[in-house]
């Protein structure tokens, strides 16, 4: 049994393995998935020196605790929250050496939903078309963390001191409210002139019932122009799907890659990390733009 | 019946929804972007996903420029049939053969016939990993989805819906109409493609065991 590992003590509400994703299968109906915050999963990736596409750990609300098998050098980002080595209070947002068998607590987020634990040498599962990342709607990559998971890891590429400082802007934190910047199209003439009003310019909520395939929302509902089911046709990261009820669903990185349903507008890619951190009950706005 | 050009959408920053007239337009079309992109004359594309009348192209770099492209792109002929349909046996046992055939206005048997008669092009994959939208049916053998939907739909089940025939490559919810059930592997990531049923494929099936159209 390798010690180039560590074990997952307590699994949280919802941990998976991570990466930027499986890109190029879209077309055999495999998603893109990967992690909801890449910006938070390069930095923390960088901080322990290992390339931006290495796998890392995602949270949900409540962070998770790992035993490393070996000492190794972890940074916690995403989402605040309490980190503790060994019971006792460590840095969030930098790189922390974790001695063999002792306790990595990654407490509950203090704002945001999603935190990112980088390890050194990266999470090796095995990838599946290209990514390490867990698939929650097609079940593609490994299940998600369970207590007594086993996590390999890969060679580690350095010590921390030979890694230099990082040029790292401080994280603005999650938004009090959370403003998409929407593109119109491709299916906004099946939506009357009054609901391409209101979604820009109503106040949206997010929805608890979001997840990993999508951002649900609260609000006033779009009403249609065109009736009846549009056939089914490619969606991307960020398309702003319409469904009977008229609640947008803005989609996310587990999104199906072919939908029935008609998309009214397109969020900008870099304002989806925020989506990806915002609470239920954000207020959610959508600005326009071309 | 190629008269019409295709119509490029904007899909957000970096994307393009290509819209054609019918199946068989989009197939060709989605022939001739391979084409292109195995001789290198279209720019880097990340994902090409054909659906049921469309084409999205996604992750490019300029839109607007490659939509410009695009318009004056002669429709190429369709793709030469290299090697014929794979071949799916199927038992022909699936709890809704007989309401299929009821609203099909034929025999269970004759069901299968014509099931088996056919020959299936795989328009487009989605739902799922390697499922497959197959078309290939006569236009009088559409069937509505199941009101209800099951929750579990075994894996390996062929079934119909509005058009399409599909196999399940997992276990899942589903609302088609289950007509049979396949042991062909039609899911496997150390196969490439990992899809048994990947768009484009020529599919027949055949029918195994004693045709029952029971089990309901």
């Amino acid at each position: 049994m390798t010690d180039r590992a560590v074990v997952v003590v307590r699994a949280g509400a919802l941990t998976t393995v991570q990466d930027l994703g499986r890109t190029g299968y879209a077309h055999l109906g495999v998603p893109r998935s990967g992690a909801l915050d890449p910006a938070a999963v390069r930095l923390v990736n960088r901080l322990v020196g290992n390339p931006e596409t290495a796998a890392v750990l995602e949270t949900t609300v409540d962070g998770c605790a790992l035993r490393p098998r070996r000492a190794v050098t972890v940074a916690v980002g995403g989402a605040p929250c309490p980190v503790k080595v060994a019971g006792r209070p460590a840095a969030w947002g930098t790189a922390v050496r974790v001695p063999a068998g002792s306790v990595l607590e990654i407490g509950a987020a203090t704002r945001g939903l999603r935190a990112y634990v980088a390890i050194g040498g990266g999470i090796d599962v095995e990838p599946v078309l290209g990514s390490r990342s867990t698939d929650l709607l097609s079940g593609l990559g490994p299940p998600p963390a369970a207590e007594e998971t086993v996590l390999p890891l890969g060679p580690d590429t350095g010590t921390a001191a030979g890694r230099g400082p990082v040029d790292a802007p401080p994280w603005p934190g999650p938004p009090g409210e959370l403003v998409l910047r929407v593109r119109l199209g491709p299916r906004d003439d099946w939506f009357t002139a009054a609901a391409l009003r209101t979604l820009v310019t109503r106040a949206y909520r997010v929805s608890s019932a979001s997840n990993r395939i999508g951002l649900r929302l609260e609000g006033p509902a779009l009403e249609r122009a065109l009736h009846g089911e549009p056939a089914s046709e490619g969606m991307v990261l960020g398309a702003v799907q319409v469904p009977p009820d008229g609640r947008p669903v803005v989609f996310l990185a587990d999104h199906p890659t072919t939908g029935g349903y008609p998309v009214v507008g397109v969020v900008r890619e870099a304002d989806l990390g925020a989506a990806a951190q915002a609470v239920p009950g954000t207020p959610v706005r959508f600005t326009p733009v071309r | 019946m190629r008269s019409t050009a295709p119509r490029a959408l904007r899909v957000g920053e970096r994307a393009l929804l290509v819209e054609l007239a019918g199946g068989e337009e989009t197939e060709a079309f989605h022939a001739e972007l391979l084409r292109r992109r195995a001789a290198g004359t279209l720019p880097d594309v990340r994902e090409i996903v054909p659906a049921a009348r469309t084409v999205l192209l996604d992750g490019v770099a300029d839109p607007d420029r490659l939509a410009a492209e695009l318009s004056d792109w002669e429709p190429g002929p369709l793709p030469a049939r290299v090697g014929g349909a794979i071949e799916i046996p199927v038992r022909y046992d699936g709890p809704d053969l007989a309401e299929v055939a009821a609203l099909w206005g034929v025999s269970v048997e004759a069901a299968v016939r014509i099931h088996t008669a056919a020959e299936f092009r795989v328009a487009f994959c989605g739902f799922a990993p390697g499922f497959g939208y197959l078309t290939g049916l006569d236009e009088r053998y559409g069937v509505p989805r199941r009101a209800t939907p099951r929750t579990a739909v075994p894996a390996g089940s062929v079934a119909l819906a509005g058009p399409y025939t599909g196999v399940y490559p997992r276990s899942s919810p589903g609302g088609w109409q289950l007509i049979g059930t396949t042991d062909a592997v039609l899911w496997d990531t150390g196969r490439e493609p990992a899809a048994l049923l990947a768009p484009g494929t020529r599919v027949r099936f055949t029918a195994v065991g004693v045709v029952t159209g029971a089990g309901r």
